[in-house]
């Protein structure tokens, strides 16, 4: 797989459940959480010293910017980290609240949708070289994003006409468009927005809002690992055909509302083919690719798993209840409802699909089935506490995450940005970092070794 | 490696798993114990449910976000 930088931004709900009758605006219980993650200020906006991005999203969510890493599996642990921080928000935000006289709980979700159907994120980030042509590989990935749920979904309870259904995916619901620029009026597969937060002359940004957030870590790898490789495949020139779907809009709907996993989907030309054919396209594409480049055991690695999990969700996704959001809550729910002798209309059953995504580890239902051993991890729990504090290491995220160490233990104010950094007041230089796969910056590092001999 | 074990496994028929679940002791063992486990969950379950479980997911409504 070529060498690429990967992020994920996460937008997470958030709501306050008081044991009285004062409500609070969400802009006060927001506040208060992140209080809890940068004591005595009210900041909206904070890098923090894993290198990663915590900040208050359109219609006051929490969300959280992993670090720039180049590397899948240091993806899946910053994205899991992101969990544990806003958990340890909690107390404190509590604490807070109890402070002001108040008391109630503030639960946090890692989900995509409300009771309302109003939705929320989790934005996919690829660096593209600018030199490739973007419409190109576009075309071909959209196929791919329409029909890569099957593993990544993180199911969904859904009322349709009065009776509920289990969807396959949170967010294809709402999916509108191919691809726009838009991320909340017209909401497509493939975004347009272009920020690649690096020299624009050298690469772009490939922005994708399609997938659902993933409590998984095995989901997520995939989610990240799949899409890099398919990427990275198409950029050598690769091409898969007989994909194009008719309709990739509709298509995505069919596809989470079919448990079967059996449906046709309408091609152009007539033909049909199911979700699982059709990505069994791209990973022949893709062994295709990996066995032409030199021995890459990441994208090997990728490559098992993946063809593990379609040969799984074609004999019987059940066996997958380990590994992926949606089978894993299906399992769940479904035991839940033959030992409670309900259907999907029970109450019960609508917060089960909630508490599922519940980042608090005490009450969610995914850190229960995780704390039995019943999950399948692709990390350790030594590994995501290591990424709360430490930013990746080969990347520029380790210039920014230092430097925000350095300037909290001298106390010092600073200004932050993914491609700059400054400290105020002193040495008033902003200092650019523009490559985002340089772990190294001789300027900040003497920024840093300056600041200490005048202390 | 654990994925490479699940998935032999994965690849047997299972009528073959049920007969080997019941003559080998340890495959019943490990089924009731999977039983257990599943009961304890449940309960475990209705502790983090509301008992006032359609209100609570009444009021999750959230501003759409991005």
């Amino acid at each position: 797989m070529k060498n690429r930088i990967f992020g994920l931004e996460t937008e997470y709900g958030l709501i306050f459940i008081p044991h009285g009758k004062v409500y609070l605006p969400m802009e006060k219980i927001l506040g208060y959480v992140f209080e809890g993650l940068i004591p005595n200020s009210w900041p909206s906006n904070a890098f923090l010293c894993n290198g990663a991005r915590f900040y208050q999203d359109t219609g006051c969510h929490p969300e959280y910017a992993t670090p720039e890493c180049d590397r899948v599996f240091d993806v899946v642990v910053h994205d899991k980290a992101g969990e544990r921080l806003l958990e340890k928000c909690l107390p404190i935000a509590q604490e807070r609240l109890k402070e002001e006289g108040l008391s109630g709980d503030i639960y946090i979700y890692k989900n995509n949708t409300d009771s309302m159907g109003n939705t929320y994120g989790c934005h996919e980030n690829y660096l593209m070289r600018r030199d490739i042509d973007f419409w190109r590989v576009t075309e071909q990935l959209i196929p791919f994003f329409v029909t890569r749920q099957i593993y990544t979904g993180a199911g969904k309870v859904l009322k349709v006409a009065g009776r509920s259904h289990y969807f396959i995916s949170q967010r294809a619901q709402h999916i509108h468009e191919k691809t726009s620029s838009s991320t909340t009026s017209s909401r497509s597969i493939i975004n347009t927005r272009d920020e690649p937060h690096a020299d624009a002359e050298k690469y772009r940004r490939l922005h994708i809002i399609v997938g659902d957030s993933n409590m998984s870590e095995y989901s997520s790898y995939l989610k990240v690992g799949t899409t890099a490789l398919v990427l990275s495949m198409l950029e050598s020139g690769y091409r898969v055909t007989g994909v194009e779907l008719e309709d990739p809009v509709k298509a995505i709907r069919e596809i989470s509302r079919d448990l079967t996993l059996k449906k046709k989907l309408r091609l152009e030309k007539g033909k049909e083919r199911s979700a699982i054919e059709i990505q069994r396209l791209y990973l022949e594409k893709a062994k295709a690719y990996l066995s032409s480049e030199e021995e890459d055991p990441v994208g090997r690695d990728i490559l098992e798993r993946w063809e593990y999990v379609l040969d799984e969700l074609e004999e019987d996704p059940t066996r997958l209840d380990r590994e992926i959001d949606w089978i894993t809550k299906k399992g769940l729910i479904d035991s839940y409802m033959k030992k409670k002798n309900c259907d999907l209309d029970d109450p019960r059953v609508a917060m089960m699909d909630l508490q599922y995504h519940d980042i608090n580890q005490d009450r969610g239902l995914y850190s229960l089935l995780s704390r039995e051993g019943l999950i399948e991890r692709i990390a350790s729990d030594e590994d995501v506490l290591r990424a709360i504090d430490i930013p990746p290491q080969t990347t520029r995220a380790k210039v920014r995450g230092d430097f925000v160490r350095f300037a909290k233990e001298k106390n010092r104010s600073y200004t932050v940005d993914w491609t700059y950094l400054k400290l105020n007041g002193y040495w008033e230089e902003t200092i650019l970092c523009m490559d985002p796969f340089s772990s190294d910056n001789a300027r900040v590092k003497e920024l840093i070794a300056a600041a200490e001999s005048k202390d | 490696m654990k994925k490479q074990e699940k998935k032999g496994e994965g690849k047997k028929k299972s009528s073959e798993k049920e007969a080997a679940a019941e003559s080998n002791p340890e495959v019943v063992e490990k089924g009731k114990k999977i039983k257990e486990d599943i009961d304890k969950i449940m309960d475990e379950i209705d502790d983090v449910l509301e008992e006032n479980a359609e209100e609570f997911v009444k009021n999750y409504v959230q501003k759409g976000g991005e």
